[in-house]
C-alpha cells in the first residue's frame, strides 16, 4: 500500500494541470514582455488565466496579481494594508491566534514597526466568530486577517459574516484561502473579501506559484520592486507555465467541487469514527465546518513524529504537528490555540485526503493506525504511569 | 526518510530490550512529555555487572532508537564501564543523528547515570553527586 495523506501539505498535480503547462515550456517560452509573437503569445495566456482565475473568484481580472505563492501573498495583502493604514494613522490589526506563519510572522514585523496587533483567541474547537471580530474593531482599525480554513486542524472560519462585519464598519479584510481554495466555496464579492490569497500545490496545481486578489481602489505596496509586471505591483518575469498550470488546476477543482467534497467527507467521517474509537484520542478542530478532507488527532501517550515515521514505513505518508520534526521543542501553535496542553499536543497526527484516496486505502489506515498507537503506548513510560493510576489521563 | 541513518531506523523499527524489569535494582527516568520526550531504564544488577537492561521511551525516532543502543551498548558491562559511555558514543553507534536530535542520546546517557545512581541510593553505596546528571542543569527543555 501506498498512501499519500498529507495534501493539505502539497498534492500531486493533476492531469489537467500538467498538460496545461507542457506548451508553455518548449513551444510557447517567450517572455510575456517582449513584443514579438513569441513574447506575445505568453502575454495572451497570462491574460487567459488571469480571466479564468478571476471568473472563478467572482471578481475582475486586473483585481488578480500573479505572486510565487501563498505566503508572498499573504505577506503583500498584509503589508499592503498596514501601509494604507498607516498614513491614516490607523496601525491596528486583528487576526487569530492559529493562522499560517506567513501571516503571524509578517504581522510580528509589523508590531516591531509600532503596530498593535490583536489574536483572537479560538476556543477549543478552533473557530472565529463574527461577534468576536465585530468586538475587537476599533477606530483605529486598519484590517482583519482571517484564515478561511486552518491548514492544521481543518475548522472552517464564518468568512462571509466575517466580511459583512468588516464591510459595515469600513475596515478592510484579508482572508488567508490556501487551504479553502477549490475545496470550498469562494465569492469575493458575495463574502465581501477586500483580499485574499491563495496558492495553486494545495489544489492539484504546480507548487510556488500563487495569486492575490486586490478589491479595486486598494493601493497595493510592492515586496519586490523592478519591472513593470502585474501593474508594477510585483516585479519579476512572470512564471508562465506555472500560471497557466494554476489556472488549469483551479477551474478543474472548482468544477468538480462539489463532487469531491461529497466524497471526501464521507472518507473522512469513516476515518474520524474509525480514530474516535481509540482509547484516550481526540479529534481536533470542528466537527461541523470543517474541510472535508482534514482528519486531526491527538493519541495520549505517544510522541507524534515516531507514530509518522513507522506509519510511514507501513506506505502511510501523514503529518503531525509533532515539534520534533520540525527540530523545534515548542509544539504546534495551532493546538496550544485550541487548549491542548504540551503533553498531548506532541502527539498528533494530522490526515488530509484528496479525491485520490480510496475507501480501501481508509479501511487499510483504520487498521493500520490503532496497531501503531497501541504499539508505542507499549513502550512508552507515560502510558504506563496512567495506565496503572500513578498519573491522570488529560484526554478522557 | 533519509532524516536518519540505517542503523537509527532498524533500531527504532526494531527496538532491543523494550520492556519492564519487576523488581528492578536501578530506574532513571528523564526527561519530561511536556518537552517531547521522556526516557525510563531499568536495570538487574549482580556483583557490579549489568545483567540485564530494559527501557520504556516517549519520544521520537531518535529517542526510541537512541534508548535502544545504549541498553545494547551497557548490557553485560561493569557498572564502572557503563558509567563511562556518553552521549557522543551512542550517536557515533547510530551512525550519527542529526544535530538538534543529539539531545536524545544525552537522555539515553542521562537515564543511565540515574538508574545507576538509584541503584546506589537503594543500597546505601556512597558516590559523588558531581558526577551524576541533574535535570535542571540542563537548558533543553527550558523548564
Ligand atoms: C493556510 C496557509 N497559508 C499559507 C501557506 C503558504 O503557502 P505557500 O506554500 O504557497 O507559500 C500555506 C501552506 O503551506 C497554508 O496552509
Amino acid at each position: 500500500m501506498n498512501i499519500y495523506v498529507d495534501n493539505a501539505a502539497t498534492t500531486r498535480m493533476s492531469d489537467a494541470a500538467v498538460a496545461a503547462m507542457m506548451p508553455y515550456m518548449q513551444s510557447v517560452y517567450g517572455n510575456p514582455s517582449s513584443l514579438h509573437t513569441a513574447g506575445q503569445e505568453a502575454a495572451e495566456a497570462l491574460v487567459t488565466a488571469r480571466e479564468e482565475m478571476a471568473a472563478l473568484l467572482g471578481c475582475e481580472p486586473r483585481e488578480i496579481i500573479f505572486t510565487s505563492g501563498g505566503s508572498e501573498a499573504d505577506n503583500q495583502a498584509i503589508v499592503s494594508a498596514a501601509r494604507i493604514g498607516q498614513r491614516k494613522g490607523k496601525k491596528h490589526i486583528i487576526s487569530s491566534a492559529f493562522e499560517h506563519h506567513a501571516v503571524l510572522h509578517t504581522l510580528k514585523k509589523l508590531e516591531k514597526e509600532g503596530f498593535e496587533v490583536t489574536l483572537l483567541e479560538v476556543g477549543s474547537v478552533g473557530t472565529v466568530t463574527a461577534a468576536q471580530v465585530a468586538e475587537a474593531i476599533r477606530e483605529d482599525t486598519c484590517l482583519v486577517t482571517i484564515m478561511y480554513a486552518n491548514n492544521e486542524i481543518g475548522s472552517v472560519m464564518p468568512i462571509a459574516e466575517i466580511g459583512a462585519v468588516c464591510r459595515e464598519k469600513g475596515v478592510l479584510f484579508h482572508t488567508d484561502a490556501v487551504q479553502a481554495a477549490g475545496h470550498l466555496a469562494i465569492d469575493v464579492k458575495a463574502q465581501n473579501i477586500d483580499m485574499l490569497s491563495l496558492s495553486a500545490h494545495k489544489f492539484h496545481g504546480p507548487k510556488g506559484v500563487g495569486a492575490l486578489y486586490v478589491r479595486k481602489g486598494i493601493l497595493l505596496t510592492n515586496l519586490i520592486e523592478g519591472g513593470a509586471q502585474e501593474r508594477g505591483k510585483r516585479a519579476g518575469t512572470e512564471n508562465v507555465p506555472a500560471i497557466v498550470g494554476m489556472a488549469a488546476a483551479f477551474k478543474e477543482a472548482c468544477g468538480l467541487r462539489e463532487q469531491n467534497a461529497a466524497y471526501l467527507t464521507a472518507l473522512r467521517d469513516k476515518l474520524i469514527a474509525g480514530l474516535s474509537a481509540i482509547p484516550h484520542s481526540v479529534l481536533n478542530g470542528d466537527p461541523e465546518n470543517r474541510l472535508p478532507g482534514n482528519v486531526h488527532f491527538c493519541f495520549e501517550g505517544i510522541e507524534g513524529e515516531s507514530l509518522l515515521l513507522l506509519l510511514d514505513a507501513k506506505g502511510i505518508c501523514a503529518s503531525s504537528g509533532s515539534a520534533c520534526t520540525s527540530g523545534s521543542l515548542e509544539p504546534s501553535h495551532v493546538l496550544l490555540a485550541i487548549g491542548r496542553p504540551h503533553e498531548i499536543a506532541h502527539g498528533s497526527l494530522r490526515l488530509s485526503l484528496c479525491p485520490e484516496n480510496t475507501e480501501e486505502q481508509v479501511d487499510y489506515m483504520l487498521k493500520a493506525i490503532p496497531e501503531v498507537v497501541a504499539y508505542l503506548r507499549g513502550m512508552s513510560p507515560v502510558w504506563r504511569d496512567m495506565v496503572e493510576g500513578r498519573k491522570e489521563f488529560i484526554i478522557k | 526518510m533519509a532524516l536518519y541513518s540505517e542503523k537509527v531506523m532498524d533500531h527504532f523499527q526494531n527496538p532491543r530490550n523494550v520492556g519492564v524489569i519487576e523488581n528492578a535494582d536501578g530506574i532513571g527516568e528523564v526527561g519530561n512529555a511536556r518537552c517531547g520526550d521522556i526516557m525510563k531504564i531499568y536495570l538487574k544488577i549482580d556483583a557490579d555487572v549489568i545483567t540485564d537492561v530494559k527501557f520504556e521511551t516517549f519520544g521520537c525516532g531518535s529517542a526510541i532508537a537512541s534508548s535502544s543502543m545504549a541498553t545494547e551498548m551497557i548490557k553485560g558491562k561493569p557498572l564502572a564501564e557503563a558509567l563511562q559511555l556518553t552521549n557522543k558514543a551512542v550517536a557515533e553507534a547510530l551512525d550519527g543523528l542529526p544535530p538538534h536530535k543529539m539531545h536524545c542520546s544525552v537522555l539515553a546517557e542521562e537515564a543511565i547515570k540515574k538508574a545507576v545512581q538509584n541503584y546506589y541510593d537503594n543500597n546505601g553505596i556512597a558516590y559523588d553527586p558531581a558526577e551524576f546528571p541533574n535535570c535542571h542543569d540542563c537548558e533543553h527543555c527550558g523548564m
